[in-house]
């Protein structure tokens, strides 16, 4: 490279638009955010193992599992199976989205994220509600082992669902002032990746907490 | 994903330290990484020349405290790790991966410049706890019951910043780690294939697969110790069911991996220096790739060989396994001699670098396969041999080989080539002072001197050796200020480094130095994992 054509990149920096160059994926295939998005859900795969890890060696180590004075505290026929209905169907609604907006559907976009949304919000208050429920009972943070983790792994899950409904919020405002089409939406694409994976997170640990 | 017209990027003139607190560059952000981590590398380097001088003999004489002397310790081995060792060399590998595949940018240039900005408060907050009743005092490992909340402990909440900084740093790693991912997969130039990529390309793509499994892992087990610590968590006290080989199962399921991305961005840099200093092709370029990935994937079946002597391990499986991965790194070792071998060397300063690396690894590998085997690491677990071991890994390669990237990429960084004498005074006071410090400690393992004690018998016959490791502590400190004046006078005076300064063979050397904003006016055609060499040869040169 000589050292005009240097000089020549500093004068026109137009030429070297990070817009022309890193928003666009020049390879086809899947785009850089959504890509993003999988890379790091695979990285949350492994903490919520790091957690089960540590579940299944507190369970193996206590006996009777679970202890004698919380036994049938965690029944599944109860609200909590209202809110896994809730966070399952929020899973939809966030999918219709994906679906109305990559067809250019901006209303029905709209309508349906703004039902994740409401879901995603009912769950959290729902999780609240069980929470005071549990405490009242004497089931808390320092409750053994038993105790510990049920908090833990569904405390992070909540702050997960937390997480969540932010970035739904966003892409709500987004969506709202326009910034959403049928070209561009990735980062709808990528907030419902996530959004799918913390009802998957969900499913599995209403399945190995309740009826495990 | 912008939805509507941005207008171009122009280049303002902004003020110079505005620019660097702003940028979302990659160079420049390497260039933060590079610096942020060497003045963590001198911080936690005063601490080990305090370790080394209150062990120089027998009898508490400097650090009269010896809960100071555990803060110190433990801080020493949590910096040089969190803040030094994995940030520098993802800072080389933010400096290095856009330029070699031909890409104007990381993925995420925004996200990068979070990830590195999360560092330095997260060191802020590791060493808040020296101000607030003591640091962490538990050792780097921070086992259970001893970093608990018990009167071992530090009092204060040294122990929870400690914890706090480490899941920031972590975070941040993880971040960069799918920024490289990214990165790599999706923006390398037309005709860079996976198998055209510079081998440092390679090491920071298993480097990142590791960080991006492992590390979420350690945040995990940090964040129940903060619940048992602070919300009266269960998970690791017997006294009340908890399990205390749990913490250590998950620690090491992350902070065994985190030896390979501590050193594999090293191999990686020695990679791109042997064979330009060699004026040949790295020797068996593909055996080289399948071995790091190979190096990756055992990295994450031999954590509990940290565990042996817990008696909770199955130890014949983590111990077939451990010695295993002697195999690929092996490999690599052919590599990385073949290479040489009927090569023109010239013997600059990252080559002897790259040298220091490959002989000090080597003692490091075999001195790790001596503690791999069950019976000799129950003699020698928790004594000075595992220091040496680790040192001469961490040290001796990591270390070298981070010196070996700074020497040879510094004339692509700033336009100045360091100065090549003081550079090759640094190497041989760096290599001579390594040596006297850590090779001792071997012998004093050997004489079962346990390691993350202030103070021993004046009569067990560990005198001599120590005094002799402290000396070569501080002789390795001295290495540190040619290396120092190095820099502060080639940034004004070096000579200029113009684009291409080695002859090197990859692409950030097909531009100027230091390269534009987005790096490239034209790229050169890429038919191989020269393409440098290509441009200047063409095709008769293979």
């Amino acid at each position: 490279m000589t050292a005009e054509s240097h000089a020549l990149t500093q004068v026109e920096p137009v030429e070297h638009s990070p817009v022309a160059t890193l928003a666009h994926d020049a390879r086809g295939g899947i785009s850089n955010p959504i890509l993003g998005m999988l890379l790091f859900l695979a990285s949350e795969v492994m903490f919520f193992a790091g957690l089960f890890a540590a579940y299944f060696n507190s369970r193996a180590n206590t006996t009777p599992w679970p202890p004698a004075e919380f036994e049938g505290l965690l029944d599944p026929l109860s609200l909590i199976l209202v809110a896994t209905i809730i966070l399952v169907a929020s899973s939809f609604t966030c999918q219709f989205a994906v679906w109305a907006i990559r067809r250019d559907d901006r209303t029905g976009f709209l309508r349906n994220m703004g039902a994740t949304l409401i879901l995603g919000i009912a769950f959290l208050l729902l999780q609240a509600y069980d929470y005071s429920v549990l405490f009242d009972e004497g089931m808390t943070m320092s409750a053994g082992p038993f105790g510990t983790t049920y908090f833990t792994l569904t405390g992070f899950h909540g702050a997960h669902v937390f997480g969540g409904v932010i970035m739904l919020g966003v892409v709500m405002y987004r969506g709202m002032v326009g910034q959403f089409s049928g070209r561009h939406h990735d980062m709808v694409e990528a907030t419902s990746l996530y959004w799918h994976f913390v009802d998957i997170v969900w499913i599995v640990l209403f399945s190995v907490l309740y009826l495990l | 994903m912008a939805t509507h017209a941005l207008t171009p990027a122009a280049t303002y003139s902004r003020g110079g330290l505005y620019e660097w607190l702003t940028t979302t560059d990659h160079k420049k952000i390497g260039i933060l990484y590079l610096v942020n981590s060497f003045v963590f590398f001198f911080i936690a380097g005063l601490m080990a020349l305090a370790v080394r001088a209150e062990l120089s003999a027998p009898g508490l004489q400097y650090l009269t405290d010896e809960h100071l002397y555990n803060q110190l310790f433990t801080m020493h081995a949590s910096i040089m790790i969190f803040l030094f060792i994995i940030p520098i060399l993802a800072g080389l590998g933010n400096y290095a991966v856009p330029l070699q595949i031909g890409a104007p940018d990381m993925a995420f240039p925004r996200i990068n410049a979070l990830s590195f900005w999360m560092l330095p408060l997260a060191g802020v907050l590791l060493m808040a706890g020296f101000v607030t009743g003591g640091a962490a005092a538990a050792g780097w490992t921070s086992y259970p019951p001893l970093a608990s909340d018990r009167p071992l402990a530090s009092t204060g909440s040294g122990q929870d910043l400690w914890i706090v900084g480490v899941v920031l740093i972590g975070t941040s790693s993880i971040l960069g780690a799918v920024n490289f991912l990214v990165t790599i997969f999706k923006m390398r130039a037309p005709g860079m294939t996976l198998f055209r990529m510079p081998i440092m390309v390679w090491t920071m793509l298993v480097t990142s697969v590791l960080v991006l499994l492992a590390t979420p892992v350690i945040t995990g087990a940090l964040v129940m110790l903060f619940i048992d610590r602070n919300l009266g968590g269960n998970f690791f006290d017997p006294a009340t069911g908890g399990n205390a080989v749990l913490y250590q199962n998950v620690f090491w399921f992350y902070s065994h991996p985190a030896v390979y991305v501590m050193v594999l961005p090293a191999m990686g840099v020695i990679s791109e220096v042997l064979p330009v200093f060699s004026r040949k092709p790295l020797f068996g370029y593909k055996a080289f790739v399948f071995a790091t990935a190979a190096i990756g994937a055992l990295g994450f079946s031999v954590w509990a060989h940290h565990m042996f002597t817990t008696g909770a391990v199955f130890l014949p499986f983590f111990a077939l396994l451990t010695f295993m991965i002697a195999v690929p790194t092996g490999v690599k070792m052919f590599n990385w001699i073949f290479t040489m071998v009927r090569g023109q060397l010239t013997f600059s300063t990252p080559l002897l670098f790259a040298l220091g690396f490959l002989s000090m690894f080597l003692i490091g590998g075999i001195n790790g396969a001596f503690s791999a085997a069950v019976p000799v690491d129950f003699a020698l677990h928790d004594t000075y041999w595992v220091v040496a071991h680790l040192h001469y890994v961490l040290f001796g390669g990591s270390v070298f080989g981070v010196f070996a990237g700074v020497y040879y990429w510094f004339g692509k960084m700033t336009g100045r080539m360091l100065d090549e004498t003081l550079g090759k005074i640094q190497f041989v006071l760096m290599f001579i002072g390594f040596n006297l410090t850590f090779f001792p400690m071997h012998m004093l393992g050997l004489a079962g001197m346990p390691r993350r004690i202030a103070d021993y018998a004046a009569n067990v016959g560990w005198n001599d050796w120590n005094l002799a490791a402290t000396i070569g502590g501080f002789l390795i400190a001295a290495s540190m200020l040619p290396f120092l004046w190095n820099v502060f006078v080639s940034l004004r005076n070096g000579r200029i480094a113009g684009d291409d300064p080695w002859e090197a063979n990859t692409l950030e050397w097909a531009t100027s130095s230091p390269p534009p904003p987005y790096n490239f006016d034209h790229l050169p055609e890429i038919r191989s994992e020269r393409p440098l060499f290509d441009l200047r040869h063409g095709r008769n040169g293979h």
